[in-house]
């Protein structure tokens, strides 16, 4: 191989490099692309849907605010005595909710309200219901990107 | 030209190419323009941002004209203090963005703390370094209570009161109580004669005084909700941003400036936190800075969270004008969150670069010194750091400083 071949090769390498090391930090920095930003879900054992929407939906970053959530069993009937528990974080930071959000209110028709969210940074939050009513324990996880 | 001189000066040439190019990725992009993404960050900071000043239900004369003027009286006035000699002024100091240059805070004795800036800290939730007090009104009470701050007490603040503005006390909130018989020095915090006799004088007497204190606070913190962030070079460029706009004259970056500006929302991660037109998320954070041999262990944010809901002025309290409900900091305080331990409170970086020393104690002496603080991200002294190890180089480092002058309004003068 010519001395230009060389020198191709090694210029490659650093070219891909490069592209790697921006790509790890891409990576790190944005919420994965094809993160699942559904606001309605059924939990993980399928014992419920759940469907989340903040109360004010122009909430701003930073701010104390409310969310509802709707349970419904599979089959889709509201779930009047559901105990729910709110957790969550930045699983790219590694910390949780900078609050502790509680259900605050039944209001009928499987509505709960959740009480004292706050979003401090931008980037992607997993907002966390653990559901226990009726037919069983089960949770479900929301994506959110702000 | 023999073969291998121009075989090394080829390698140089595309060796430098290659850099160059990599310089350019690295920083985020390949040209002068910014991505869809790094414009909404951009103008996310913008002091246009700002959203309107929040509402302090917990203290009925917050936006009262005549209390902010009362405020600002009790603000600079040296007798709401022990030896008659320290005002809230002496440490926030009007003409240095009420701060004082200095690493702890000095009142009639020397404080553990760095003397934070006020302005706009009546958008930010929580108060003081640790967070330990829920409203502007009630940090305000701690310093003048404080044996190293005003070193007073509430019965001679009451006195005061009552003797030397008690007119304009009375036109805000009512009469004044009865202090006829009351001694003149006796307080909860004081020493231990001033609590004995503190503890001599009625629960009902005792309420009254406590309520003059409050409005004492009430009054000063709706002086402080007037001191504001002023606008910088920064702002200018960022709504030519928002606008669609190419920044001209002094909005426009320098190439330092703007490869700072990259760093700051992107590679840096700085944004993560310093977020929004204050630069900062309002939240607690441990970043790895170091405690000061000198001072007593300091936990932050972990120890401040019980004295807020403990304060017997927070929004909760008999003094606070606001029903439960408004109360949602307190209501929804995570009190257990284990990243707390020696978290402290994002600090605006708006005209952060003209008023060293840095952090919460004042250990770091100058804005470099900051950046090598983030690059090198060192153990935390307890709890887990939230940094990441960053390789920046000189001129990297350069630009991240000159970008903060930008949010300096003395480095802004307006054209």
């Amino acid at each position: 191989m010519g001395l230009k071949g060389k020198i191709g090769i090694a210029l490659g390498a650093v070219v891909i490099a490069v592209a790697a090391a921006v790509g790890y930090m891409m990576f790190v920095m944005a919420p994965p692309s094809d993160l699942d930003l559904a606001r309605s879900k059924k939990t993980a054992k399928g014992l419920y849907a759940v469907e989340i929407a903040p109360e004010n939906p122009a909430f701003e970053r930073n701010m104390l605010h409310g969310w509802i959530a709707t349970v419904k069993t599979a089959d889709g009937v509201a779930v009047e005595d559901a105990q729910i528990t709110v957790d969550g974080g930045m699983p790219q930071h590694g910390h949780g909710l900078p609050t502790a959000p509680q259900v605050t209110a039944a209001l009928g028709d499987g509505r709960y309200r959740i009480e004292g969210v706050r979003f401090n940074m931008s980037g992607w939050w997993e907002f966390k219901l653990h559901v226990s009513a009726a037919a069983g324990e089960d949770d479900v996880t929301f994506n959110l990107s702000l | 030209m023999s073969r291998s001189t121009s075989a090394s000066s080829m390698v140089r040439r595309a060796l430098s190419g290659v850099v160059f190019a990599a310089l350019l990725v690295l920083a985020g992009c390949s040209g002068d323009e910014f991505t869809d993404a790094e414009r909404a960050t951009i103008a996310s900071l913008s002091l246009d941002q700002l959203p309107p000043l929040p509402a302090d239900p917990s203290n009925r004369v917050a936006d009262d004209r005549l209390a902010a003027a009362f405020g600002a009286t009790l603000f600079f006035e040296p007798r709401l203090s022990g030896h008659g000699d320290v005002s809230c002024s002496t440490c926030h100091q009007i003409d240095r963005q009420f701060q004082d240059d200095r690493p702890l805070g000095r009142g009639v004795g020397l404080t553990d703390r760095r003397t934070m800036p006020l302005a706009g800290v009546a958008w930010s939730p929580w108060q003081f370094w640790d967070g330990r007090k829920d409203s502007l009104w009630a940090q305000a009470l701690g310093p003048l209570e404080d044996a190293r701050e005003h070193g007073g007490n509430r019965t001679a603040y009451a006195h005061f009161i009552t003797t030397s503005l008690k007119d304009r006390y009375e036109r805000i909130f009512g009469p004044l109580p009865d202090l006829s018989g009351i001694p003149q020095n006796a307080g909860p915090l004081g020493n231990a004669e001033e609590r004995a006799v503190w503890e001599s004088i009625s629960e009902a007497k005792r309420a009254e005084i406590d309520t003059v204190f409050a409005n004492i606070g009430k009054s000063i913190a709706a002086f402080e909700r007037s001191i504001r962030h002023e606008e910088t070079r920064f702002d200018r460029f960022a709504k030519a941003i928002a606008a669609g706009e190419t920044p001209q004259g002094d909005a426009a970056l320098d190439e330092s400036e703007r490869l700072g500006l990259r760093l700051f929302i992107g590679r840096a991660n700085c944004v993560t936190c310093h977020a929004g037109p204050r630069f900062s998320d309002e939240h607690f954070h441990n970043t790895g800075v170091p405690q000061p041999p000198e001072l007593p262990e300091d936990s932050g944010r972990a120890a401040g969270i019980p004295k807020a809901l403990a304060d017997p002025f927070n929004c909760l309290s008999r003094h606070s004008d606001a029903k439960p409900e408004q109360c949602g900091e307190l209501r929804f305080v995570a009190k257990d969150d284990h990243a707390m331990l020696r978290a402290f409170k994002t600090p605006s970086l708006r005209g952060a670069v003209s008023r060293p020393p840095y952090m919460h104690s004042g250990q770091i002496a100058t804005i470099e010194d900051v950046i090598d603080h983030y690059a090198a991200a060192p153990r935390p002294p307890k709890g887990e750091s939230e940094l990441k190890p960053l390789t920046l180089s000189e001129p990297e480092k350069q630009a991240l400083v000159a970008f903060l002058k930008m949010l300096d309004p003395r480095t802004s003068p307006v054209n």
